[in-house]
């Protein structure tokens, strides 16, 4: 069990998402978008969704650091462990209150909205479920080891995670690991494979290419493109 | 100098009667799926009127088109590079489907469905956006006629402008209110915000007619284009979450048919052709910084293709001979540039637009009639043309940032030409001092009655076609490389060699007459003063 958990799903999870990202850019270009239902209720949404956004944000440059950073790394800066959960408890917990308050919001939205609700698909009623189930276990996995220096993943979770890219799993370090941590974890390996085939995708096409560009785009036509083509999504004849 | 090439639309805005033909066969045509039943590529708005979506003139709320930043460059109005990328989760200044309006349709099922009862069944109308019975309270043209002006006329942003100027004139009382329509499409700008405000780069102006597209692969709707565009002529689908807009038809365009909108025009009012213009200037035009000063600096962007230093240009920058042809016998550069009866819509968005109109005359010749004067007598018509029924202030805030001056004197050309074709039409002795008032001559000014009054179908359509501008290309890549005789030992042998004429073992003459570079450059020069072998030695 320890094995399968810790050292194959992740690696099923890192291929279901490289996978899911090739299939979706050979094969679905039209459906890679954010499906913003703006056009619907703006007031809440100018609210909730940056909240959201850069909490997860913050949330994920800390998880980044939490787990990739060793602790050799700190103590050469001279971050002490006290000084190290403190930052992590308080920040964290900040940027988690955000996150978890942006995406109560947008959920309240999108079930009291009717044309946003009418919108919402079943795949994205999935996702809602998975992204709210990480955000909210790692919160609660957080919160309930605060007492002294807190539960110190960075022995044990840490050095997991970063085997895994050495391509040397160790999963027996997860073995004592809280199990409050261990569910956070699977749940959030979850949420990554299931980012290619949601509209979660639309993180993978943050637009920073366009600090670099000129302003006015042009492009010449595709001379391939001339006369008749296929039909592609989107463009179906009507009625149909 | 970059000469490129456009297809430019101009809308002759005195014969518009509203038919909204243009904007339901460009409906059928474009946008009749779900998702877009919002939308109106083409849509006619009575002016004075709100508009659609709703008031979409106020810059100040919606934030559209550029603005000059305290160095006097060109920014966007909504924020630059980065303030777009840090307010990517939300867009403040997005409209809502309601700003437009809220689609609908009907319960029909219920007309034949229903049970028995003392009553009639109806059709309620049902929303199409969740579904439920709704009360139907704006649509595209809720105002069209000027309908319910009286309560609401004075929303039209451009009135509360014009008011600013002429107080007195603007009124929606019955017997002194004053209407026209103006068709909009997308304006296929030669600084298109849009364009610019698109993170993905998803938007793109086509490089050989200037068409303003979305790539719908690349677009991940960022919805950043929707508020960039001053005009709102990019929509957000909210079925396929990708922005779309008016493409001027160019399936139709690129064989040589004019736009959906064009064709069907009842009153044959839409002129379709080629504009040249520099590419280089048109930064530096846009940047002008007296708003008023961005109409004449955009005319200096286009250029004259008559002008034999202009052709030699686009020549050299791959522009096909037919478009040059095309952009001489252009009605959309006679009507701009050569008569300059048509004025750029709202040039003070900094965009440069690229659908041009001719002011709407009509009413002044109505009115003088009434009072017993002759309406079409030139002396009457010049001097009623400050008191049109259709305030001159008005119609400078839409197309001149509110210089009266080019819109009078575009209406005195368009009074000039009907009084002279009166005297025509009557036998009369046509007084040349009629045109000359205006600064144009009696060729010029029947010139442009043929093409505004007779307008045939050819002469307001001079659309030259990709494929032919492609045509020596695809005939090249047709033909074999080389000789079909140039085998090893065949009758032809002895041909270049993959290096050129001049590379490899030569037995004579002992001197390179033409070495490689030179060689190329001939093959390859447009101008005959290059072929000379003698002119590139000494060059070389």
């Amino acid at each position: 069990m320890t094995t399968l958990l810790w050292g194959v799903l992740p690696y099923v999870t890192l291929a279901l998402l490289v996978a899911g990202l090739a299939w979706r850019h050979r094969y679905d270009k039209f459906g890679w978008t954010t499906r913003s239902s703006q056009v619907y209720e703006s007031r809440l949404l100018n609210i909730a969704s940056p909240a959201f956004h850069y909490g997860i944000l913050f949330v994920l440059v800390g998880h980044l650091v939490g787990l990739f950073i060793p602790t050799s790394w700190t103590d050469a800066v001279g971050v002490n462990e006290r000084t190290y959960h403190l930052f992590s408890l308080y920040g964290g917990t900040a940027a988690g209150i955000v996150t978890v308050g942006g995406i109560a919001l947008l959920i309240y939205r999108r079930r009291t909205r009717a044309p946003v609700f009418r919108a919402t698909t079943v795949n994205d009623k999935l996702m809602y479920l998975v992204l709210v189930a990480a955000i909210v276990l790692g919160m609660v996995a957080k919160l309930s080891h605060t007492s002294g220096n807190g539960y110190d993943y960075r022995q044990s979770i840490a050095p997991w995670a970063r085997s895994l890219f050495t391509l040397s799993p160790d999963p027996d370090l997860m073995a004592g690991v809280p199990v409050l941590y261990q569910v956070h974890a699977v749940f959030g390996m979850a949420l990554i494979a299931l980012v290619p085939y949601t509209r979660l995708v639309h993180m993978f096409s943050a637009p920073v290419q366009y600090l670099f560009r000129p302003y006015v785009v042009y492009r010449s036509r595709d001379p391939e493109q001339l006369g008749p083509r296929p039909e592609r999504r989107g463009w179906e004849r009507a009625g149909s | 100098m970059r000469p490129m090439a456009q297809i430019a639309m101009v809308m002759n805005l005195d014969k518009c009667i509203g038919c909204h033909t243009c904007s339901v066969t460009c409906k059928q045509a474009w946008t009749n799926r779900s998702g877009m039943e919002y939308v109106w590529f083409n849509n006619v708005e009575t002016r004075p009127g709100q508009g659609y979506p709703r008031r979409y003139e106020d810059q100040e709320r919606w934030r559209g088109g550029w603005e000059l930043n305290r160095r006097g460059a060109l920014k966007l109005k909504a924020g630059g590079r980065l303030r777009k990328l840090a307010g990517i989760f939300s867009n403040p200044e997005l409209p809502e489907i309601k700003d437009y309006y809220e689609p609908w349709t009907y319960d029909y099922k219920n007309l034949t469905d229903a049970p028995l009862g003392d009553d009639f069944p109806v059709a309620q109308p049902i929303s199409q956006l969740d579904g439920k019975p709704m009360k139907i309270e704006w649509s595209s043209n809720w105002d069209d006629n000027l309908a319910g002006a009286p309560a609401h006329g004075d929303l039209d942003p451009m009135v509360e402008q014009a008011r600013r100027q002429a107080s007195d004139k603007v009124r929606f009382e019955f017997e002194q209110t004053f209407m026209f329509y103006l068709p909009r499409i997308c304006e296929h700008c030669l600084n298109p915000s849009c364009v610019a405000s698109c993170p993905s780069g998803a938007m793109y102006k086509r490089a050989e007619d200037g068409i303003v597209l979305v790539d719908q692969d690349r677009c991940r709707g960022w919805r950043m284009c929707v508020t960039g565009c001053p005009y709102k002529k990019v929509y957000f689908n909210h079925r396929t979450g990708k922005a779309e807009k008016c493409t001027l038809c160019y399936p139709r365009v690129e064989v040589g048919l004019p736009t959906v909108c064009s064709e069907t025009c009842v009153g044959r009012l839409r002129y379709l052709g080629v504009i040249l213009y520099d590419a280089d200037k048109v930064t530096a035009a846009a940047s002008v910084r007296s708003e008023r000063d961005l109409y004449e600096a955009q005319l200096d962007v286009f250029l004259d293709p008559e002008d034999s230093g202009v052709r030699r240009a686009c020549e050299e920058a791959g522009i096909p001979y037919d478009w040059l042809e095309a952009a001489r016998r252009s009605p959309v550069h006679a009507l701009i540039s050569k008569y300059r009866v048509a004025l750029p819509l709202h040039p003070e968005y900094r965009t440069m637009p690229m659908v041009w109109y001719i002011p709407p005359l009509s009413p002044v010749v109505d009115a003088l009639s009434e009072t017993g004067h002759d309406g079409e007598d030139a002396g009457n018509l010049f001097g009623a043309i400050d008191s049109l029924r259709i305030p001159l202030e008005y119609l400078a805030e839409l197309f001149t940032a509110g210089d009266v001056g080019p819109v009078r004197s575009s209406l005195e050309k368009l009074a000039a030409m009907r009084s002279h074709m009166r005297a025509v039409n009557l036998g009369e002795e046509p007084d040349p001092s009629v045109p000359a008032a205006v600064g144009m001559g009696v060729y010029e000014i029947e010139q442009m009655y043929r093409l505004l009054a007779i307008a045939k179908y050819e002469d307001r359509y001079v659309i030259p076609t990709a494929a032919v501008g492609d045509a020596r290309r695809l005939e090249e890549s047709a033909l074999p490389q080389g000789c079909s005789l140039d085998y090893d030992g065949g009758p032809g042998m002895g041909g270049d060699g993959p290096f050129g004429q001049d590379s490899g073992r030569k037995l004579l003459p002992l001197m390179p007459v033409e070495n490689f570079h030179i060689l190329r450059r001939r093959q390859t020069a447009d101008d005959p003063a290059h072929t000379t072998p003698t002119a590139d030695t000494e060059e070389a």
